[in-house]
């Protein structure tokens, strides 16, 4: 005789019981629950700060599209057009502008004559069509409108040089009146002109300084505005297929805002990516506070289950209080993220060519919160897994503890979600899944050596420390390894934090003395360039003046490629089995010819032929190897070039490898010296100065000669690259330091949860007579050794991929500064000493039983 | 019509998997009965099978063979989520180690078994606070377990036990952790609940003294009953 039970007699009240047993369980644990919440918010802080943002751009782009071109369509050419392109570009119809810009050098009279290399943009027409020209004083646009003989400076320079309105301004052979500063014109990125302020003037004025069409590097710009309706598109296909040989360049609104759009997505990506390290590491911190604290409430849940409640239910109210450390976490890393958003903008605003509301996005905030609870819940359920195989018998025998043995499938079942959420959210993040897929896949290769390195570690501790040290470095020591350790989550958030932050202050390093070529004192600092034939000597004669001689003097010769290897040009362009870049048949090669090689340079294959008879053919020329491999050439292949409309006929006799990073004239095609010398040719040329006075007062004499020569002061580019690559690395650090901060709530956690731990055997030790010292010491043997390690294996990493990155991205020698790397152990050990210290303290400073009546 | 016993007992045994050696049984074929009203105290030496033998019958554990009834419900059959409702219905626990949750203040760990059937609320919070009055400790409804002594933690138990007015209580050791005068009264507490609310009582002790107030006594040894007796006269 048996009777069915009543099973649902437990369900009516079940989710309240749930609720009400999970808030009333948390009474004595939420400052440690809220703590554990902590570690996931700076990484939905991050997500939310950067999405938002982006989703900002975004809108804004959509916005202003328009006025982020000014036009409805530019074209623009290295070349003056054609008669027959200007009448069709005039048959286009609508209004139009026309602009002229290329380097030029402006002198400032009113600022002690000083130089600085600028973009010249003689401006004629109503341009721009959308967006502001926007000057201070704001009158200063309506007078370049009106062809006054003013100039507008880029507004920087203004400061710079201690300029105002009405300043004489020196430019070719002219002098001209500044109108006023610039501060935003459409078309261009003020990051992008940092390298060479703009300074605008009428087209007309142009001429009258003689500047007009001077050296190689003019770029002719027309602007469109058509009505609505204007089928742009194909006007442009129409224009490019009748006048291909032109090599116009178009951009339309389309254009330009699917690329603004690509750019956007892009930064947004990595920085998400960089942020979502934060709350992934934030979320394994979680989790692994969350298996200490969930088996302290083993016998809670054995007990429940003796007094009815189900497993379902036991498991519920720790997975209500999981829910609820990923919803508090999240709301207070949304929180932070949309102030930290509010702050943002100084950092981007620079670099922007337009202006952008930074308004909250709700779609942002709502991915953000929802990403850090699905997370934080997900790793939750790992440890609460253990729960649902609580036995009631545990209640009665203490050692039972939840039910062992059998594998559990839920947890592989979480496991798979946790995979399938990460790569799901990577690959959402980025502009296409391969770089998802990478990135997930680079990121497991992360934690898994941080991971195989902790376990290491742990190994070695128990292995080869020594029995006989003093008892505190044996208990601290110990700690590394003994059952539920830290050292495995300390090593990844510590180190992986380091790894982000090091990495790219030494990328920093590496770039800057790659630009400045450290160590070697003697190499050139100031080019010339644009120099004509007949100026050379006159250049040469006020640098012997100035007692800076000329370093470097390289002739250049213009010409394009007719033949490859035998066939035409033309007919290989079509050729698209041979899948050759368009640029490097279409381009005009700037060659030079000379009897030696210089230093940053080097023969990688066949023989350099320095000098050859004037009536050599074919000519052996000697090719940059990047490009050679490029364009599918090697040694003995033909090439014919159209030198001005002579035919030169050569053949490829040697490779060279080219350290292009080293500002110095280089080639990818060297002549030998025999052939060009009759060629219509320019000249650029370098000297090296000491100081910025001395730069300042060779490029004035310079000009003053030579009104049509440009210079470029190395050391000014430098400090403009420094300058660009610091705000760069702000943002990159910013996102690093994310990490670093998550690592050390990570830590507090762990600390706090290894407190609960430990805390029986803390007190054992204080009631058998350990010191407040002794315990510290334990504490702090054990925290330095992590915060070493952590430390020392992000530097390491760093290292490493610093030295990847300079080898197969940048090309250049690693630079390893000893400094940052000793700097940045310190630093994380301090900082892993000091958390360990302060979430321990209260233990090593109360009696005993006190704690223990708290702590339990 | 024919007296359902409480609880059923029948040939239940319980033996764990050794690697390499024959299975290691810890109760042999245990037979017992016990009728509504009944008291059984379950006796022998440390490792006899006592607290295996209680919890198959509270059904914590699943036998390896054997059935067990409460109430008329056949146990055996039923998941772990069964067996749970099943105690929530007609079980009530008193634990050797008081076993209080320590977040829960006295009153809401009496309420606990009420509020996982969904029965919380003034009315029956009036009588859990009853119920502690019952035990002496209304004045302390609000304190937390590690508030208490432990003799009032056990005091709590008993009423925590007896809130869901079960229909058979089982205690595991009820005084092993209590001193001579403080186990006297909980065990005069334990009878005089049981007798005021007519329910089945099952314990395990190695109290001879709180096993002679019993109505009946198993003595185990090495997994088998040994001895059942009524007690004295």
């Amino acid at each position: 005789m048996s009777a069915r039970p009543d099973v649902s007699s437990a369900r009516p009240g079940s989710l309240r019981f749930i609720l009400k047993m999970a808030w009333r369980d948390s009474r004595a644990s939420r400052r440690r629950l809220f703590l554990f919440s902590l570690s996931i918010v700076l990484g939905v802080a991050a997500l939310v700060a950067i999405g938002s943002v982006g989703e900002n751009l975004r809108t804004a782009i959509d916005r202003e599209a328009r006025g982020l071109l000014g036009a409805d369509l530019e074209v623009s050419s290295r070349s003056k057009l054609t008669p027959e392109a200007e009448t069709f570009l005039q048959g286009l119809g609508g209004r139009q502008a026309l602009e002229l810009s290329f380097p030029s050098m402006v002198v400032f009279p009113s600022a002690g004559g000083q130089t600085r290399l600028v973009t010249l943009r003689g401006m004629e027409g109503a341009y721009p069509f959308y967006g502001s020209f926007l000057t201070n004083p704001p009158e200063a646009a309506a007078r370049i409108a009106a062809g006054e003989a003013v100039v507008v400076v880029e507004e920087t320079l203004l400061s710079q040089f201690g300029l105002k309105p009405g300043d004489p301004v020196k430019l070719g052979t002219g002098t001209f009146t500044l109108a006023g500063g610039l501060q935003k014109i459409p078309g261009d990125s003020t990051g992008l002109t940092a390298m060479s302020p703009r300074v605008i003037m009428p087209l007309a004025q142009l001429e009258s300084a003689g500047l007009t069409g001077a050296g190689s590097l003019v770029r002719h710009r027309s602007f469109f505005q058509f009505p609505e309706g204007f089928p742009v598109d194909r006007q442009v296909r129409e224009l490019k297929s009748q006048f291909r040989e032109l090599k116009l360049n178009t951009d339309t609104v389309a254009e330009r805002k699917r690329g603004l759009g690509r750019a956007v997505e892009s930064v947004d990506a990595f920085l998400s990516l960089v942020g979502f390290i934060a709350l992934f590491l934030g979320a394994i911190g979680v989790a692994s506070a969350m298996h200490v604290y969930v088996r302290q409430k083993l016998v809670t849940v054995a007990v429940l289950r003796c007094l009815g409640a189900s497993s379902w239910q036991g498991f519920a109210v720790y997975l209500v209080q999981g829910l609820g450390i990923g919803i508090a976490g999240a709301a207070l890393g949304t929180a932070l993220g949309v102030a930290l958003q509010q702050g943002l903008p100084w950092v981007a605003k620079r670099w922007l060519p337009f202006d952008v509301d930074f308004a909250i996005s709700w779609a942002q905030v709502a991915q953000g919160f929802t990403a850090g609870v699905v997370i934080c819940v997900l790793f939750t359920l790992l440890p609460l897994l253990a729960v649902r195989r609580v036995t009631p018998l545990s209640a009665l025998r203490s050692s039972l503890g939840e039910g062992a043995g059998r594998p559990d499938p839920l947890r592989w079942l979480i496991w798979l979600l946790i995979g399938a959420a990460v790569t799901g959210f990577a690959i959402q993040q980025t502009p296409r899944w391969e770089v998802g897929l990478g990135f997930v896949a680079a990121l497991i290769l992360a934690f898994a050596v941080l991971t195989a390195l902790a376990r290491l570690t742990a190994w070695a501790a128990r292995k080869f420390f020594p029995a006989r040290a003093p008892y505190v470095w044996r208990q601290g020591v110990a700690n590394l390894h003994r059952p539920q350790n830290r050292t495995v989550l300390l090593l990844l958030s510590l180190g992986l934090g380091t790894f982000l932050i090091v990495t790219m202050a030494l990328t920093r390093a590496t770039l800057l003395a790659q630009i400045s070529g450290t160590g070697s004192g003697d190499r050139p600092n100031l080019l010339f360039f644009d120099i004509q034939q007949d100026q050379i000597e006159q250049l040469e004669k006020t640098l012997e003046e100035e007692k800076t001689p000329l370093l470097v003097k390289a002739p250049i010769v213009t010409m394009k490629l007719s033949r490859y290897k035998d066939r035409p040009v033309a007919e290989v362009a079509k050729d698209n089995s041979l899948n050759l870049p368009g640029w490097s048949l279409r381009r005009e090669y700037r060659c030079t010819f000379r009897s030696t090689l210089t230093s940053t340079e080097k023969v990688t294959a066949g023989t350099f032929t320095p000098t050859v008879e004037p009536d050599t053919s074919p000519v052996p020329i000697s090719m940059e190897q990047g490009l050679a491999r490029e364009m599918q050439l090697g040694l003995g292949d033909a090439l014919e070039f159209d030198v001005q409309g002579v035919t030169l006929k050569a053949v490829i006799t040697s490779l060279r490898e080219v350290e292009w990073r080293r500002m110095e004239p280089n080639f990818f095609i060297l002549f030998p010296e025999g052939v060009l010398e009759g060629a219509p040719n320019f000249y650029v040329a370098a000297t090296r100065t000491d100081n910025s006075s001395d730069s300042a007062r060779i490029q004035q004499a310079v000009v003053s000669a030579l009104p049509n020569v440009s210079a470029i002061d190395l050391g000014l580019v430098l400090e403009t690259l420094d300058e660009i690559f610091s705000r760069v690395q702000l943002v990159v650090q910013l996102m690093a330091l994310f990490t670093v901060f998550t690592g050390i709530i990570v830590l507090a956690g762990a600390v706090m949860g290894g407190r609960y731990q430990r805390l029986r055997e803390t007190v054992l030790l204080r009631t058998l007579g350990a010191s407040r010292k002794q315990l510290i010491w334990i504490q702090m043997v054990e925290y330095a050794i992590l915060g070493l390690l952590g430390a020392v294996v992000g530097c390491a990493l760093a290292v490493v991929a610093n030295i990847a990155l300079a080898r197969w991205v940048f090309e250049t020698a690693p630079v390893l500064e000893p400094v940052t790397l000793l700097l940045a152990t310190l630093v994380v050990t301090a900082i892993t000493l000091c958390t360990g210290w302060l979430a321990n303290r209260s233990i090593t400073d109360h009696p005993p039983l006190e704690i223990l009546r708290e702590e339990t | 019509m024919i007296d359902q016993p409480m609880l059923q007992v029948e040939g239940l045994t319980k033996s764990y998997a050794a690697t390499g050696r024959e299975p290691l049984t810890v109760l042999k074929a245990v037979d017992f009965s016990l009728a509504a009203g009944d008291s059984l105290a379950i006796v022998g030496p440390s490792g006899s099978g006592k607290t295996t033998l209680l919890g198959l019958c509270a059904g914590l554990d699943r036998p390896s063979d054997g059935t067990v009834s409460i109430a008329g419900i056949s146990i055996g059959g039923l998941t772990e989520d069964g067996r749970a409702a099943v105690r929530n219905a007609h079980v009530g626990f008193v634990f050797q180690n008081f076993q209080l949750i320590p977040t829960l203040t006295a009153l809401e760990n009496v309420m606990v078994p009420l509020e996982l059937r969904g029965e919380g609320g003034p009315a029956r919070e009036a009588d859990a606070q009853a119920l502690l009055d019952r035990v002496g400790l209304g004045e302390r409804s609000g304190h937390y377990p590690i508030q208490l002594s432990g003799g009032e933690q056990q005091r709590v138990a008993l009423a925590r036990a007896f809130i869901n007015q079960p229909k058979i209580l089982f205690c595991d050791e009820p005084t092993g952790n209590l001193d001579g005068d403080t186990a006297h009264r909980i065990v005069d507490l334990i009878f005089g609940l049981n007798r005021e609310k007519g329910t089945t009582l099952v314990l395990v002790t190695h109290d001879s003294e709180l096993a002679a107030r019993c109505g009946r006594t198993i003595r185990l040894k090495n997994g088998s009953v040994v001895k059942e007796a009524a007690p004295a006269a």
